[in-house]
């Protein structure tokens, strides 16, 4: 409780004094470069321990419980195992590419959370073209990735970084534009502003459709299963990371489990609240949600079997796509008719009827592709 | 303003120093011989489930998403466009509505004869 406090304190100085920049606001940056990082490796701990005990939940499994109470620390026993491992550069990569690509995947991992706010205006800063930001920089772990399968000189490391690539431009869009629609509602691409316009009402009862499209537009964009081709194992052994070992490969695992929870936080500050919710301090309000909608995801990994490369495609391109034009046109479009702040549940049923009726009426109107496919 | 813009700009550089640090601190590990080093040409082959490889990596090969690139531009830019109209759709007004429909409606021809032509057919 401390240390937020002091960080609201700073906030409030820089917001107040122009920002001379040697004295107070200084120490802002520091206490947030600090909290934010430690916030993302915790995170990562404690998303990675979800994982594994809730998939093996799901497959009637133990999971990891011998280190520590409950198995917590099996994360940094597994981080400590594999800082000691031998690293293996092989001879035909571009050694390079291949030593700087993980960089290139993790650190856009740990920038995102420059703009996150923690409590109201508790972040390291208030950009005002914050969700901008998010969607900028978390294009640019795709260049790594591809950078990675690239140069580790391996044909099926080649394919997984090509079929990332395909994916990942596919998602965009829907993702994107999803967005938009809050931007709409909210009227700001600050994060800060968009928490602050879900005091009364958090947007996932005003943007049911736009939650959706992030939902599964994330889970494709971070490569988890039911999406993830790029590490396809019965057929890819282990996609771009396959001549990966140490250290190097540890990165890569952080990095993919790190935008797992950079999606989980931007879908809880822009659909359940962020911090706003009564009784507890705002900051484990945030941390509760990201590890529910990480939680959500988890449970999507464990039902649901993983798509062929076609039918991922035509997803991205002739369902989601679509959904989404229509989400951001009928955003504004209630946007515009002005609707009143108390008649804000009325619109929440509104878009809940419509999307149930898009996504039944889409789902007739074309065809994923089944059965076997000419290659 | 501005400020926040230079305390972003110097979190990056912390982050792209963290990320090299993590690179780096085996390699140093290696020098302190905590980390073994035995390479041998078995290990450093390209792995291939156990079979060698054959010819090289960097060659051309039919993949199937150029289209795809193609449109995800022309939708990108779509998507660029939105934002600024989105965060000030209140001021702007029916007229800003209306042009923006023009424009998405452009956009939507497009993508309606790319589907007809069967460019997003994985095929």
């Amino acid at each position: 409780m401390v240390i937020p406090n002091i960080a609201v304190d700073a906030v409030r100085h820089l917001g107040a004094v122009a920002p001379d920049w040697p004295g107070h606001p200084w120490w802002h940056w520091v206490v947030f470069t600090l909290i934010n990082i430690v916030f993302i490796l915790v995170m990562i701990i404690g998303v990675i321990y979800i994982e594994r005990r809730a998939i093996a939940w799901f497959a009637a499994r133990t999971g990891p419980n011998r280190t520590g109470p409950f198995g917590l620390l099996q994360a940094i026993a597994d981080a400590i195992k594999i800082l000691l491992k031998e690293f293996i550069t092989p001879m035909n990569a571009d050694k390079i590419v291949f030593w700087i690509a993980p960089a290139v995947v993790f650190a856009p991992v740990i920038m995102i959370f420059a703009v996150v706010p923690f409590m109201n205006g508790a972040m390291l800063a208030d950009l005002n073209i914050g969700i901008l930001f998010v969607v900028a920089i978390s294009s640019i772990s795709t260049v790594g990735v591809f950078m990675a399968g690239w140069s580790s000189s391996n044909k099926y490391s080649m394919i997984g970084a090509m079929r990332l690539v395909a994916s990942v431009i596919s998602y965009e869009i829907p993702v994107v534009l999803a967005l938009a629609g809050v931007v709409l509602i909210a009227g700001s691409l600050s994060l800060n502003d968009i928490v602050l316009a879900q005091q009364t009402v958090p947007f996932i009862l005003v943007q049911p459709l736009g939650f959706f499209l992030l939902f599964v537009g994330g889970c494709a964009e971070i490569n988890r299963s039911p999406f993830d081709l790029m590490e396809a194992d019965s057929e890819l052994v282990a996609g771009f990371h396959t001549e990966y070992s140490g250290m190097k490969f540890a990165m890569y695992y952080l990095g993919e489990y790190g935008e797992a929870v950079v999606m989980a936080t931007i879908i809880s500050t822009l659909f359940l609240g962020g911090w706003q919710w009564p009784f507890l301090p705002g900051w484990l309000w945030l941390i509760l949600k990201i590890f529910l909608v990480f939680f959500t995801m988890v449970w999507t990994r464990a039902t649901l079997p993983r798509v062929r490369i076609d039918q991922l495609m035509a997803v991205a391109w002739k369902f989601l796509f679509p959904l989404a034009l229509i989400n951001l046109l009928v955003t504004a479009l209630q946007v515009l008719a002005g609707w009143p702040e108390d008649l804000l549940w009325l619109m929440g049923i509104v878009n809940y009827v419509l999307l149930g009726v898009l996504i039944l009426l889409w789902s007739r109107m074309y065809k994923v592709g089944w059965g076997r496919i000419e290659v | 303003m501005l400020a926040d813009f230079g305390f972003v700009g110097l979190f990056i550089i912390v982050a792209i120093a963290f990320s090299a640090l993590l690179i780096i601190l085996p390699v140093v590990f290696r020098y302190l011989k905590i980390v073994p080093y035995n390479p041998n040409p078995i290990k450093n082959a390209t792995f291939e489930c156990g079979m060698e490889t054959i010819g090289r990596t960097w060659v051309q090969f039919n993949f199937r998403y150029y289209f795809y690139a193609l449109i995800f531009l022309a939708l990108d830019v779509l998507a660029v466009f939105l934002y600024p109209w989105a965060v000030e759709l209140r001021q702007l007004g029916t007229s800003g509505f209306l042009g923006a429909l023009v424009f998405i409606i452009v956009i939507v021809v497009g993508y309606l004869y790319a589907w007809q032509k069967k460019v997003l057919e994985w095929k």
